[in-house]
């Protein structure tokens, strides 16, 4: 028998750790930012959501390529489970950064920014991954629709971006770059250790619900193995992997 | 290659004797164009504003024929034939996707002169090469993404809700490069010939595209 949850506490306290770190961090010892004040600390929140649900929907489509090719549920549950925390973790980072262009911008959506429009797009494709599963009953077609969805979709993530950031023709500047090539040293710390903060909750949240789901799977398997097939209430239609 | 060619044959033929779904799209089209007309409350359009009534038509045009490329296949037990025959199962995708390029360019032919008369303002003449090598380009898009998405929405219990949610937001970046592209090329005095940029991401974006699609389709036939 596997124990789906090892690991699981040490990882929920770097993360309570490192998030405690992080907020600490933003409200006392980052600086005020000289044009847009007190809420330019949102960017620490919204920026590290948003790259930790791309990343969750890439590292989705490599679960996914792994699934189809060792045929291995288990990915698809991993899949499944990265791409389902990716959307959580998405639609927190659009709200956030809706409410910080309110702030800075004026406008709850300013289709001006690429990063945003794309983020939306990616946002609306991957929000179809979970009626798709829904829609088909058979379990395996459904893990390997699944599948060949998801790759189709973090491929897309890129090209999209690109596609996107043409059609504005360059005129607007990047206000902040990955590279932190524009930040002074004591935000750069800042959103570092925010990021590694978030990355850690995706980790954690990613791992407690695979171990949720895996202990679902294996409790009724021995319901059904003790007290028969009766006393098991048969599966219902799921977006889940079951 | 032969299966290929077998199969889109078959599909052609099938089209040509039913007519079932080219015709709807035209009149879609046509529809759309005097839904635009009311709907703007204009004689004629230009510019960037006639690129986006074009192609957004267009692209909801092929969403009909997407929506429909395999339920012959699924209904009447053709997946399972061709499961069963020794044929490489990518002639398949080769074979829909060329139909649906075909489909897509009778569409074309017949609707973008019908627009020009309805409702574009400036003379269609001079960007008429541009225009063409932009859309054949984009078609190639419609077409490999299409025939994917209809693979797989096929299966499903709502194959009309899941092709077209999964399918409009994959078509984005097309849609961008197709209508970005065409707009200069539909304004008074406009140019004669789209902006390489455009044309590379939509070439770009064929061949992204046909690649996934010829390493994942594979996975969609299995049974």
């Amino acid at each position: 028998m596997t124990t789906y949850g090892r690991g699981l506490r040490g990882l929920a306290l770097a993360t309570i750790l490192t998030t405690t770190t992080a907020l600490a961090l933003v409200f006392f010892y980052a600086p005020l930012d000289a044009d847009q004040g007190f809420i330019q600390k949102i960017f620490y929140i919204h920026v590290p959501l948003a790259i930790m649900s791309l990343c969750g929907f890439v590292i989705g489509a490599l679960f996914a390529i792994g699934h189809l090719r060792t045929g291995d549920r288990r990915y698809d549950m991993r899949s499944y489970v990265a791409i389902h925390m990716s959307l959580i973790f998405g639609i927190a980072g659009l709200l956030a950064g809706s409410i910080w262009a309110k702030a800075s911008w004026g406008h709850w959506w300013v289709w001006g920014d690429p990063t945003l429009v794309s983020f939306l797009i990616v946002l609306l494709l991957f929000a179809t991954y979970q009626p798709l599963r829904f829609s088909i009953e058979d379990p395996e077609r459904q893990a390997r629709y699944a599948s060949v969805f998801a790759i189709v979709a973090g491929a897309f993530v890129p090209l999209n971006f690109i596609a996107v950031r043409l059609s504005q023709g360059f005129v607007h500047p990047r206000v902040l770059t990955l590279s932190g090539g524009n930040l002074p040293g004591p935000m750069r710390l800042t959103f570092a250790v925010s990021l590694l903060a978030v990355a850690l909750l995706f980790a954690t949240l990613w791992k407690y619900e695979l171990a949720a789901k895996n202990a679902r799977i294996q409790v009724r398997r021995l319901r059904r193995e003790l007290l028969g097939d009766d006393a098991v209430a048969p599966l219902r239609r799921s977006a889940a992997p079951s | 290659m032969r299966t290929a060619r077998a199969v889109l044959r078959k599909d052609l033929l099938l089209e040509l004797r039913t007519l079932e779904t080219l015709p709807a799209m035209i009149l879609f089209s046509i529809t759309t164009f005097v839904i635009f007309h009311f709907a703007l409350n204009r004689e004629t359009i230009a510019g960037q504003l006639a690129a986006g009534v074009l192609v957004a038509t267009l692209l909801f045009a092929a969403m009909l024929a997407i929506n429909r490329l395999f339920v012959a296949e699924r209904e009447q037990g053709g997946f399972d034939a061709f499961l069963l025959a020794p044929v490489d199962r990518t002639a398949l995708l080769v074979a829909k996707a060329a139909a649906l390029f075909t489909f897509l360019v009778v569409l074309e032919v017949i609707a973008v002169p019908a627009f020009a008369l309805l409702l574009l303002g400036p003379s269609l003449g001079p960007p008429l090469g541009g225009l063409v090598l932009l859309l054949a380009l984009a078609d190639v898009a419609l077409a490999v993404i299409g025939t994917l998405v209809s693979a797989i929405a096929v299966q499903t219990r709502a194959r009309d809700l899941i092709g077209p949610i999964i399918g409009l937001p994959l078509l984005i970046p097309a849609l961008i490069a197709t209508a970005r592209g065409a707009g200069p090329l539909l304004a008074r005095h406009g140019a004669g010939f789209p902006s390489g940029r455009w044309l590379a991401i939509l070439a770009l974006y064929d061949v992204v595209f046909a690649l996934l699609a010829y390493a994942v389709f594979d996975f969609l036939l299995e049974d």
